[in-house]
């Protein structure tokens, strides 16, 4: 049995009828790490709300653990862990009073699962009489993975649980998801990171409320069909105008301190290098380079 | 119940955490009562007042004596004319005139028939009312005096007791109608954000997403209220007792049981805005405006309710705070038992039953 089962589902906000969530499916096997990567307002959150017996989807069905999220709603509550996206624990109690609470809501103990958020509560013991509110960004998210662990959860849907998180600790959560699948538990997350993605199962990639592709992070990286070239030169306003107006260019948009492109009918760099230089540009530097998660969603959004 | 008790334990660090909320908690308690109990009587005491004694003779000397030995009046005694009278009153420096006429001895003793003025600010018409009726009083006890003298068989006299308040002391009146606001404001303001709290701060996302049950729930936010507002009775009676002079006639102990169930009333009515609502602010102006207002006017310790329009006087019965402060009023001053209540008792029983199952009804188990 999969852990979670998405069919056609769809969500419907307001008397505009936004459309936050369009027609959407996907599963999720035992024991996966799955990601649903996608940007601000692409109906991640409403897709875990959903998943979570939160709100009632408009269309479709959906089953966690075999349940489905409208009629047996109660069974899920049980088993699930959920983390929103907005800190949501109390922030006037302390980290143990909080940590407490969750436990015996769920009618079990710190002691009893431990094991599940030791790695995770060392970090945070030496501020257990600390109030959550004062903790730091990513001592509050530590905190509130533990509390939605602390039951041992079959399924643990974390709504991006890195943002406004600093790198180091971003790494540091990561670290700590893939050693929590050793334990058996499905965990469903969500992250406006592209450059998170690869460390998922298998991912999603959403926009506008719709999937565009699910598949290994490699293998929507393998999918990736033409080469594609990261290109500087002395002036990036004019390369990006340049390269927006060379005729063979399928795709070039800015990425980090290159900009990325990739050509039709095209051997080798050799071409647009000449059309660059014609128009003006200096100091060109090229290369193939192998294409991120982020590269395939803008080509994705691109078609 | 272990479930119940760590709710239970997790409200009482919230209220007990948040100092300002707190302070406010038991300092408006306080305040009000003093307030209510000092400055907002409608008694009438040390009204300035100016005797124009025409005649001064023997009659009108003895009348103003005795105005001048009761503790309503400041007296002054001033030969003014008709427009100065008029002046004075239109400063604002006297509140009621005396005026004899010349020759009032005379005419008291041989037309059998005095006269005095009295002219009075009705711009506050209580006031007047009051201030006239002491002085009129005043006059008809020398009158009577005077009769005595002159023998006179027969004569009917009045005797107007003023019951449970002989003394028509205005705080009797205030501090079961202070009682009934004070518990008004606190238990149903604070109760009411204390759900709609967790709405807003998203703590609610992470508990629907739990075993957790609304009862369990909005009774856990209710009993750290109760138990506060309980200390809040105590220092109001206290208070009462001991500053404000106003006796406790009947049982403690019943008072104290009716007060409870008027803070759970006060509660369940608390928590159900809160249920309805979504927005801290909404929540407190609804039970600030919706609350406060009707207790202030609807209760008839401000506000006599049988001299209101039959459609307010049959609104004012939804009011909790009017079964309450009858009760008060019943126990506190009148001095009576339960079986003289029991109708209000039955009747705030009712009004609790039906909100608490109206919040559980309307308790959002998902978002929106």
């Amino acid at each position: 049995m999969k852990a979670v089962v998405v069919t056609n589902l769809s969500k419907v906000y307001g008397k505009e009828k936004t459309r936050a969530v369009h027609d959407v499916s996907f599963s999720v096997e035992k024991g996966e790490l799955f990601g649903l990567i996608g940007p601000d307002g692409a109906g991640k959150t409403s897709i875990f709300r959903m998943l979570t017996t939160l709100l009632l989807p408009d269309n479709g069905t959906a089953t966690v653990d075999g349940f489905d999220v409208v009629k047996d709603y109660r069974q899920i509550r049980n088993t699930v862990g959920y983390m929103p996206g907005k800190f949501s624990l109390y922030q006037d109690l302390t980290v143990e009073e909080n940590l407490n609470f969750f436990a015996s809501v769920f009618g079990t103990s710190i002691q009893e699962n431990y094991h599940l958020i030791k790695d995770i509560y060392i970090q945070l013991e030496k501020f257990k009489d600390r109030r959550a509110g004062k903790l730091s960004g990513g001592m509050k998210q530590k905190l509130a993975l533990c509390c939605a662990l602390i039951h041992k959860p079959t399924v643990l849907f974390l709504d991006e649980p890195t943002t406004g998180v600093d790198p180091v600790s971003r790494k540091e959560f990561w670290e700590m998801l893939k050693r929590l699948k050793t334990e058996g538990i499905t965990i469903v997350v969500s992250t406006p990171y592209m450059d998170e993605a690869s460390m998922c199962d298998r991912i999603a990639l959403i926009q506008m409320g719709k999937i565009m592709s699910i598949d290994t992070p490699e293998n929507i990286v393998a999918a990736y069909p033409v080469p594609l070239y990261a290109v500087k030169a002395d002036n990036m306003f004019l390369l990006l105008k340049n390269l927006g107006a060379y005729e063979k260019t399928i795709y070039s948009y800015a990425y980090g301190e290159y900009a990325h492109a990739s050509f039709r009918n095209v051997s080798d760099e050799a071409e647009p290098v000449k059309f660059l230089n014609e128009s003006g540009l200096r100091e060109i530097e090229i290369y193939q380079t192998t294409p991120t998660i982020e590269d395939c969603f803008i080509k994705l959004l691109k078609n | 119940m272990k479930q119940f008790i760590i709710f239970l334990r997790k409200e009482f660090a919230h209220v007990l955490r948040d100092r300002k909320t707190l302070l406010i908690l038991f300092g408006m308690p306080i305040t009000q009562i003093l307030i209510f109990g000092f400055a907002l009587t409608n008694e009438v005491k040390n009204s300035k007042i100016v005797v124009v004694d025409n005649a001064k003779d023997v009659a009108s000397h003895k009348i103003i004596s005795r105005i001048e030995a009761s503790r309503y009046f400041e007296i002054e005694e001033a030969m003014l004319n008709a427009n100065q009278i008029e002046e004075s009153f239109q400063q604002g420096l006297i509140r009621m005139a005396v005026v004899f006429p010349a020759n009032f001895n005379h005419d008291l003793v041989h037309q059998n028939k005095g006269q005095v003025q009295i002219i009075a600010d009705a711009s506050d018409p209580n006031t007047a009312t009051t201030l006239t009726n002491y002085v009129s009083a005043i006059i008809q006890d020398y009158q009577a005096e005077m009769d005595k003298v002159n023998a006179i068989p027969y004569r009917i006299e009045p005797q107007v007791r003023m019951l449970y308040n002989p003394q028509l002391k205005g705080v009797h009146n205030f501090v079961p109608g202070v009682i009934a606001l004070v518990l008004m404001l606190v238990c149903v303001m604070m109760t009411a954000v204390s759900i709609v709290r967790e709405k807003e701060t998203g703590t609610m996302e992470i508990l629907l997403v739990s075993p957790f049950k609304p009862m369990m729930v909005m009774i856990s936010k209710a009993i750290p209220y109760l138990i506060l507002s309980l200390i809040n009775v105590t220092s109001i009676l206290l208070l009462s007792v001991f500053v404000l002079k106003v006796p406790v006639n009947g049982s403690i102990l019943l008072l104290f049981a009716e007060s409870t169930l008027f803070i759970i009333t006060c509660l369940t009515l608390g928590i159900f805005i809160s249920v309805k609502t979504n927005s801290q602010q909404v929540a407190m102006l609804i039970s600030l405006m919706g609350m406060m207002l009707p207790t202030i006017l609807f209760s008839g310790f401000m506000f006599p309710i049988e001299n209101m329009p039959k459609a307010l006087q049959i609104f004012s019965n939804i009011v909790p705070s009017k079964w309450f402060y009858i009760i008060v009023k019943s126990i506190m001053i009148k001095g009576v038992g339960f079986s003289e209540i029991w109708k209000e008792t039955v009747i705030l029983i009712g009004m609790t039953i039906f909100l608490l199952g109206l919040s559980l009804k309307n308790f959002k188990i998902r978002l929106a």
